[in-house]
């Protein structure tokens, strides 16, 4: 069944990962082998996604398909499932003023599926509540979001903000986008830029191990 | 071609005017102009350059007219917008719009406004949306988009009102049905006040010898469902999940496109802009791109050159991917505005098939100096402009900017832009 599940999710075929997963647990199967077969497959798909032989649409497809597979699963676990050692903290969101939120949605569904965990604010988020985060959950990463030219002064004033509360030093801070470059990386105070998902794992990756 | 400036051919200004869209027209056709045309690149900029809020432009017509005159002024641009990007909130409020929130209205008063996104049609209603468009978008997308509208879903289809079918028109007697008829045409006055100003400016600018850089606007097809009907993660799901009623969905829209951009046909400077949104290289892979969106956009755009329209299709991401499939376009009839794309790599693929657009980096004119803009703008005409068929214009629309920096980019593509 593994192996089935596997290639029937790194596939897109949802039917028949669904069907799979349903035949499994009614035979009696253990659950958290097919947890573990999904995460194998998240697992090629971000391979995929890596290499551009998958792009956003396969990425959509298998986030829906974790979710119908985790409420599959639910009702025949008996705990709650072990938690996984994450690799590193990222607080993320689109800074204020900017509602825009599939760039960073993606980089969120990349750095998840590479072990990290992300603290995710939302769209709009002021400076100070990128503030208050940082403080409360003390990542290792601030990755700020914007497709509008609004940011470029939105994402100065939040590194601004997180310099004047004291943080700026214990965090490293990336920043994404369709707009963003060098340019835009220095005038705002980042660390880096990164141009696609791809990269936010890679800065992600340099920066925590 | 460097040269000391040349001053504006003719001092009248209907001869600024002719030369004005000559320029322009020169520029598209791949013959090489007097010099490089330059678009007055603002969106909410404008505004901001003359004291307003995007609030009050989006409130005070006359205050935003006045903006657009006071730019226009300083910059003596070849082409510009004028107010129509200063959407009006009124109607918009009459309406209880859902699809945008702008300043006073979920977003604060120097906030340009901006869409949300939301499944306004389900998969299961791609048939509808096929068979009948029109009843689709009347009965159940405007309820969904606004929420003033939602008697409209009250009426039987009008496809029906052969024979008895006028035998249900009590349904637009009920209060809801009312309700709606009375808020649509209460916006249809505001939206009215506001084109009556968007002529005013217009008749004004041409007066002072400037033409417009719009005769329209349009979505690609692919656009037209996703933006507004399936929402993006949708639509991008679609083409794996239902991809032959996503096709059969595209030809439907592809017929709007088409429907949308036509009466731009008869304008002097029929310049219909496209802003593509879902092909970027993110979103869908080459093949997805060859099979769904391209096909179905280049129909469009070969039906508009059809009808004497020039498409000014705005790139705006790093299209470098797609270079090969876009160049399967008639010559010297479209104009391919660049943002992320690496312009040399643009020019030699695309150079002799369409008028370039844009590529100065918006960061430039906020954080950047006039120098800075005038070695970004001299690279520009050097590589993209050399032998016409450019058009000098920031990467992306412009919101924020040093009044200097811009200066440096109008006026010095106007001196060093000049064709010898």
């Amino acid at each position: 069944m593994r192996d089935e599940l596997v290639r029937a999710i790194s596939d897109m075929e949802e039917d028949e990962a669904l069907r799979l997963c349903a035949a499994w647990l009614a035979a009696g199967g253990d659950p958290s082998e097919v947890l573990d077969a999904a995460k194998s497959a998240l697992g090629i798909v971000g391979e995929r996604y890596d290499a551009r032989e998958y792009f956003l649409p396969e990425l959509i497809i298998a986030g829906d398909l974790m979710r119908d597979i985790a409420a599959l699963v639910k009702p025949h676990l008996a705990d709650a499932d072990e938690p996984r050692p994450a690799r590193g903290r990222v607080v993320i969101g689109t800074v204020a003023g900017d509602i825009h939120d599939i760039g960073k949605d993606i980089v969120i569904f990349m750095l998840e599926v590479n072990g990290f965990e992300v603290v995710d604010l939302g769209v709009d988020v002021p400076a100070e509540a990128f503030v208050e985060r940082v403080r409360e959950t003390r990542p290792a990463v601030v990755a700020l979001s914007g497709f509008l030219t609004l940011a470029f002064d939105q994402m100065r004033l939040t590194v601004q903000a997180l310099v004047d509360a004291g943080l700026r030093s214990g965090v490293k801070v990336m920043i994404g986008g369709a707009i963003m470059d060098d340019d835009v990386r220095s005038y705002v105070g980042a660390d880096a830029y990164g141009s696609d998902a791809q990269a936010a794992v890679r800065l992600a990756t340099a920066w925590i191990g | 071609m460097t040269l000391p400036r040349t001053p504006d051919p003719g001092a009248d200004a209907a001869a600024q005017y002719a030369a004005r869209v000559q320029r322009v027209r020169d520029a598209v056709a791949l013959r090489t102009p007097d010099r490089v045309p330059v678009f007055g690149p603002y969106q909410k900029y404008v505004y901001t350059h003359g004291g307003l809020t995007m609030r009050t432009a989006m409130t005070d017509y006359a205050a935003a007219r006045a903006a657009c005159h006071a730019f226009q002024d300083r910059f003596g641009p070849d082409l510009d917008f004028g107010p129509i990007l200063a959407y009006p909130a009124k109607p918009m409020e009459t309406l209880g719009y859902r699809a945008f929130r702008w300043p006073g209205h979920g977003l604060p008063d120097d906030a340009m406004y901006q869409y949300v996104e939301g499944e306004y049609m389900t998969a299961a209603e791609y048939d509808d949306f096929i068979n009948d468009p029109s009843d689709f978008m009347f009965r159940t997308w405007a309820p969904r988009q606004f929420a003033a509208l939602d008697g409209f879903a009250a009426p039987a289809p009008w496809r029906r009102f052969m024979w008895t079918g006028w035998m249900g028109l009590g349904a637009l007697a009920s209060p809801e049905a009312r309700r709606s008829m009375q808020a649509a045409i209460q916006a249809g006055e505001e939206v009215d006040a506001w084109f009556a100003s968007i002529g005013q400016y217009t008749a004004e600018t041409n007066a002072k010898g400037y033409p417009l850089a719009y005769a329209g606007f349009d979505w690609a097809p692919f656009d037209i469902l996703g933006d507004t009907l399936r929402g993006t993660t949708s639509i991008l799901a679609d083409m794996r999940r239902r991809p032959s009623k996503l096709h059969d969905a595209l030809k439907v829209a592809t017929r709007i496109f088409v429907e949308y951009a036509a009466p731009a046909a008869s304008a002097e400077l029929p310049i219909v802009w496209i802003w593509v949104h879902k092909a970027t290289r993110e979103f869908m892979s080459d093949a997805q791109f060859r099979e769904f969106y391209w096909p179905y956009f280049r129909e469009g755009l070969l039906a508009l050159v059809d009808m004497g329209i020039i498409p000014l299709v705005y790139w705006e991401a790093d299209f470098a991917s797609r270079l090969e499939a876009i160049t399967d376009v008639p010559k010297g009839k479209l104009i391919y505005h660049l943002a992320g794309t690496d312009p040399e790599q643009a020019r030699e693929a695309l150079a002799g098939t369409v008028c370039l657009m844009g590529s100065v980096p918006n960061i430039q004119l906020l954080a950047g100096t006039p120098d800075d803009v005038r070695a970004t703008c001299r690279r520009l005409i050097d590589t993209l402009g050399r032998d016409g068929g450019y058009i000098m214009d920031t990467a992306v629309m412009l919101d924020e900017a040093k009044p200097e920096n811009l200066a440096a980019m109008i006026e010095f593509t106007k001196e060093y832009g000049v064709y010898r």
